[in-house]
């Protein structure tokens, strides 16, 4: 087969078609109307950066940006520090281990949308039945609050998470040669300075995986920011895909939500690039 | 060197995974409970195992429908997706061209777009040619999917010998005979791995469908969801019934391709 063959190109053309379709065609199309004054029906006119100089003195799309910036941060940390204390339990000699890593990878199976309206019945009716139960304040009243709202996500992006990048470090920890552990032991390494010396340079990949896809997937939540919190109270806890969707859908002002989706792909992207960036120069070399 | 089981963290394990299920058993347990023993018990088991809460969900989302629209748009979107990622990864990886090159990097350089960059944009112009219907919704996923998709099946397909191929033309086979009965057989792992992956993307996806299919009688479970929740009143004992009954076909699944789906998920995540 070559590129001038014909059968090159029916190999390629169901995907191609719908690639160029689905995600080519509306890129750059989205890109053009957030130029404009677009309202979903006429093209109106063309006003340069206007759309753009807008957003950045939009204080809900700023909110949201910085909502989102937080919430990635903290939950990325406690992901991958759950994530590696779990897939480090699951594989030191457990009988019950299998059990464990099917029952922490649970929850990725079922949807956002889903899991976040079960967290919605458990934050508002049995938080405050446990509060009021053994009189602790300060479970009554969750997700009412932007604080609560915020932790609330958190949780729910933990728990949920979690058992996936689990299972990402045990595809590393078990790819880890025995003999080195097995040597260290002998030559009287400790607990903490196995983990420290050994262990953690050979995860070190691990880490590029972990961290790119809880950022990415962190900084593009939507379902259970929809479920959980609906953005409430007063649009204190609306990330970035949301506000987007709120104010085209809501508010009909399609150019503008197009430009913020446009500077949301930027930031995607930069962070995509710059994870595996940095983190490619921290591996080592096997 | 075999070591000793440690007991302290067999327990620690235990008592995780516990509440890891709380979740769960809340959802459970309220399930069975009328709106009134909600109200005064969240924690305890019910105090009768009443089914009324399951009868009525069961019906006000229109269970045996939604479901198969779900299993319609998943099954039918993973196949084709199967098929043409497969067969588009075959075509990159045995034309070694600059042509290839451009193709393929543009196939991953989508994967770096989110949905909601495209969302508007989309919509607008499938809404323009009447395409927002399963056929629509299906078409999409195939472009949204074929990336990840092509860039597992290339990997896959790099560490299979031309040879194969070049025998198999020897013998008088086509082009299309020599993937579709030599190597899409040998691909069968990844092919695994592939349609796990988009079946759990695609049957929990909500946002897409929303924007696609949003119409009476072509809902998709999430879709069906907000049923209970009202704006202002939530339902919440027929709301818990309804997420189980959701939760049902997902843990059947689970149950019966747990394997398989860990190694999957772990696969897509790695390579």
């Amino acid at each position: 087969m070559r590129t001038k063959d014909i059968s090159y190109w029916l190999f390629l053309a169901p995907v191609l078609i719908a690639l160029f379709l689905v995600v080519v065609v509306p890129m750059l199309l989205g890109v053009y109307y957030s130029f404009t004054s677009w309202n979903g029906i006429v093209t109106g006119d063309f006003v340069g950066l206007q759309n753009y100089i807008n957003l950045f003195k939009d204080e809900r799309f700023m909110d949201a940006l910085w909502f989102t910036t937080k919430f990635s941060v903290v939950s990325v940390i406690l992901i991958n520090v759950i994530g590696l204390s779990l897939a480090l339990l699951v594989t030191s000699y457990l009988k019950t281990s299998k059990l464990l890593r099917t029952i922490f990878f649970m929850p990725n199976l079922i949807g956002g949308l889903i899991l976040g309206f079960i967290w919605q019945f458990i934050f508002i009716k049995v938080f405050a039945g446990v509060g009021e139960m053994i009189g602790m304040e300060s479970l009554q009243g969750w997700l009412s609050t932007t604080e609560t709202g915020f932790w609330g996500l958190v949780i729910l992006m933990s728990w949920q998470m979690a058992g996936y990048i689990m299972v990402i470090y045990i595809a590393y920890l078990e790819g880890m040669p025995k003999e080195l552990l097995e040597a260290s032991e002998i030559d009287g390494a400790s607990t903490v300075q196995r983990f420290r010396y050994i262990v953690f340079p050979l995860v070190a990949p691990g880490f590029t995986v972990s961290m790119f896809l809880t950022l990415s997937n962190a900084f593009k939540l939507y379902d259970q920011n929809l479920s959980l919190t609906g953005g409430g109270p007063f649009n204190s806890t609306e990330m970035v895909a949301m506000e987007i969707f709120k104010t085209a859908f809501t508010q009909n002002d399609f150019a503008f939500a197009q430009a913020k989706a446009v500077v949301f792909f930027i930031i995607v992207a930069i962070i995509a690039l710059l994870q595996v960036y940095f983190n490619k120069r921290k591996e080592v070399e096997m | 060197m075999r070591k000793k089981r440690n007991y302290k963290l067999e327990i620690l394990g235990i008592f995780l995974a516990l509440i890891w299920l709380a979740p769960f058993y809340l959802m459970l347990v309220n399930s069975f409970k009328s709106k009134r023993e909600i109200f005064t018990n969240t924690i305890s088991l019910p105090e009768t195992w009443n089914l009324d809460n399951y009868i009525e969900a069961f019906q006000e989302l229109d269970f045996l429908r939604t479901l198969f629209n779900s299993l319609l748009i998943t099954v039918s979107s993973v196949v084709l997706i199967i098929i043409f990622s497969a067969m588009a990864a075959y075509a990159l990886s045995r034309v070694k061209s600059k042509i290839s090159t451009v193709l393929f990097f543009t196939f991953v350089a989508a994967m770096l777009i989110p949905f909601q960059s495209v969302m508007i944009p989309l919509v607008t112009v499938f809404g323009r040619f009447e395409m927002l219907n399963q056929g629509g919704l299906i078409f999409m996923y195939i472009g949204f999917g074929a990336s990840l998709s092509i860039f597992l099946y290339h990997g896959a397909l790099n560490n299979i010998p031309k040879s194969l191929d070049e025998a198999a033309t020897i013998d008088g086979a086509n082009r299309f005979q020599v993937f579709w009965f030599i190597i899409f057989p040998i691909l069968k792992p990844i092919t695994v791995t592939v349609a796990i992956l988009n079946i759990i993307w695609i049957w929990n996806d909500y946002l897409l469908p929303s924007l696609v299919i949003n119409t009476p009688g072509s809902e998709t479970i999430p879709l069906k969801m907000f049923f209970f929740f009202g704006e202002y009143t939530k339902q919440w004992h027929l709301a818990m019934a309804g997420l189980t009954l959701a939760i049902v076909p997902v843990i059947i699944f689970y149950f019966f391709a747990q394997r398989s789906i860990i190694k999957g998920v772990s696969d897509g995540a790695v390579k």
